[in-house]
């Protein structure tokens, strides 16, 4: 059986291993430490670890002063929180002034589960993606989420990180290079491409496996960084395969389809099908459960690339 | 405390150079908010011209003590005293609210040398001045932050999480100013959202609380020594102060928050303040 690691849990043992090598990092948490995996920062470094209480908006001004005297602030709670009760302050405190904040948020998308809808967040990519400045990363696996922490820190300005609650298969290998604004080609083919992120990469790559048992051949992009998104993929792939399908674990407005969609329909006009989240709030469930009914799955993804083929 | 006669004379004579500044660069303008700024001049000449540490030459000189304005739409008094504290020229606050001027309607600190922050969305200045009193003592600096919130600006909710974290850190490098100046844009604090007691709420919270008249220089600097000594928590001083102060048909009239005078006025306005 394949190895399994939320990209939560990932992103606890990569910020301890920065703090070890990189003095300047500090971690800030909303009372959700335990779940966002930041305790084991603070474990290990407890005087560069603030629990700022249940406050994401006074998290976030906070970790702007912290930037702006020269620390590299880490703040964590869950992406609903981050992106939607502390919205403003991302926006005036951290990406107007272009300060090295790096909001790392846990719990993404319907796979929270059970928590249901208030808890799921369904549009903070849109959000992040829309403010000037913001640089926007949704890793794939465990390997590919500490490699985008590093990144992160190395980058100067702002960064949005969104990471998930289940724990999700490793699909890359330890010799896997990533670099911010580049698409990672996971499989080459020329019928169709299927561009996903985060917890979808995996799925895309079952659909691409179902496809080739019917003859057709998928390209695979994993699309972690959503902005800058990588035009020059995007573009390749539509020149080259004349059909794409977009699946992420987000609203289909806004999100990776929504990006992806405007780079092309500039730049190179193909067929393109959105799998994600209908616009439409989730409900309490099993992940699995969610997924299927919200249309997230690999089927999902094959039945939208034989649309998106048809219509070449 | 007493002042030095020259001392007190210097500040006087510098408060009136900003305030005249203040009325001329809205008058360009044409728009701007004129009641808090006069309100916050003689703290904000304090604290350039007699407290804080700060290198004109070096506007981001690490050792520098910070000055964030949270209630950024005042940002017309930071600029005076940025320029009349030499870190750019004077010349240049006619343009601002200018296209391609460094001088923004709301503080930007990345066009403008000696903006520590960026505000102007209210209640998000004191989060970012207990980052860096919190930066601050990691790198184990002296260097102090100080604040100015709004009566109004204190409505916002985010305030009071800030205020929270502050005590519960022990911020003692950080000291705030509220502008208690009584008014906000739609009126009176008292009728818009009655914010008071004052002195009561923050001392609730866990702060050092010092009241003072905010135009008094000697008021203001013996408050500021006295935050100095304070160990182990913040200091917030509520300083009684008058809208519009130091132009006579401004004072206390809520009609001049957000609006520039015009011509005639600021002619006026600049003759009181000879």
């Amino acid at each position: 059986m394949t190895e399994k690691i939320a990209t939560r849990d990932a992103y606890g043992k990569a910020l301890a291993e920065l703090g070890r090598t990189n003095p300047d990092i500090v971690v800030l948490d909303a009372d959700l430490s335990k779940s966002t995996k930041t305790a084991v920062f603070g474990a290990e470094f407890p005087g560069r670890f603030f629990n700022m209480g249940i406050a994401e908006a006074n998290m976030i001004g906070t970790a702007a002063g912290l930037a702006a005297a020269g620390k590299i602030p880490f703040a964590s709670t869950f992406a609903v929180f981050a992106t939607g009760r502390a919205f403003d302050q991302v926006r005036n405190s951290v990406c107007y002034p272009q300060l090295n904040v790096k909001i790392a948020a846990t719990h993404a998308g319907l796979t929270v589960g059970e928590d249901g809808a208030s808890h799921q967040s369904v549009e903070d990519i849109a959000l992040m993606r829309a403010l000037p400045g913001m640089t926007v990363i949704v890793p794939a696996d465990g390997v590919e989420t500490r490699l985008a922490v590093q990144a992160a820190a190395a980058y100067k300005g702002p960064v949005y990180l969104r990471l998930g609650r289940p724990k999700v298969p490793v699909i890359f290998g330890d010799d896997y290079r990533f670099e911010i604004g580049k698409a990672a080609l996971l499989q080459e083919g020329k019928d169709v491409t299927i561009v996903a992120c985060g917890y979808m990469v995996g799925e895309a790559l079952a659909a691409a496996e179902t496809l080739a048992g019917e003859g057709v051949e998928a390209r695979v992009l994993n699309m972690s960084t959503i902005k800058p998104i990588d035009t020059e993929a995007l573009v390749k792939a539509a020149r080259e395969t004349g059909a794409l399908v977009t699946a992420e674990e987000h609203n289909i407005i806004g999100g990776l389809g929504g990006a992806v969609a405007e780079v092309l329909a500039e730049e190179c006009p193909v067929p393109i099908y959105r799998v994600g989240i209908r616009d439409t709030f989730g409900e309490s469930g099993s992940p699995g459960d969610l997924l299927k009914k919200y249309g997230l799955t690999a089927a999902d993804i094959v039945e939208a690339a034989k649309k998106a083929m048809a219509k070449k | 405390m007493e002042l030095a006669a020259e001392t007190k004379a210097m500040l006087e004579d510098k408060a009136k150079r900003i305030r005249r500044h203040i009325v001329s660069m809205l008058a360009e303008a044409g728009s701007g908010h004129p009641g808090g700024s006069l309100s916050i001049a003689d703290i904000v000449t304090a604290l350039y011209f007699q407290v804080m540490k700060v290198d004109p030459a070096r506007p981001d000189w690490e050792e520098r003590d910070r000055f964030v304005l949270s209630k950024g739409h005042a940002c017309p008094v930071l600029y005076a005293a940025l320029a009349e504290r030499g870190i750019f020229p004077v010349e240049e606050l006619k343009t601002l609210r200018k296209i391609n001027s460094r001088l923004q309607g709301h503080p930007d600190m990345k066009k403008t040398p000696g903006v520590e922050m960026s505000t102007g969305s209210l209640g998000q200045g004191l989060a970012a001045a207990n980052g860096m009193a919190l930066a601050g003592k990691l790198d184990k600096k002296d260097y102090r932050v100080y604040v100015v919130l709004g009566d109004g600006e204190i409505n916002e909710g985010m305030i009071w999480e800030a205020a929270m974290a502050a005590a519960h850190y022990g911020l003692d490098n950080l000291t705030a100013f509220l502008d208690f100046n009584g008014l906000q844009i739609d009126g009176s604090i008292r009728e818009v959202m009655n914010s008071e007691p004052l002195p009561e709420k923050w001392a609730a919270f866990g702060w050092n609380v010092l009241t003072i008249d905010g135009h008094d220089f000697g008021e203001i600097i013996a408050a500021v020594e006295k935050a100095k000594e304070t160990k182990g928590r913040p200091t917030m001083i509520v300083a009684n102060t008058v809208k519009g102060k130091g132009v006579s048909f401004m004072e206390n009239q809520v009609g001049w928050h957000g609006n520039a005078p015009s011509k005639e006025q600021a002619e006026q306005a600049l003759a009181e303040l000879a």
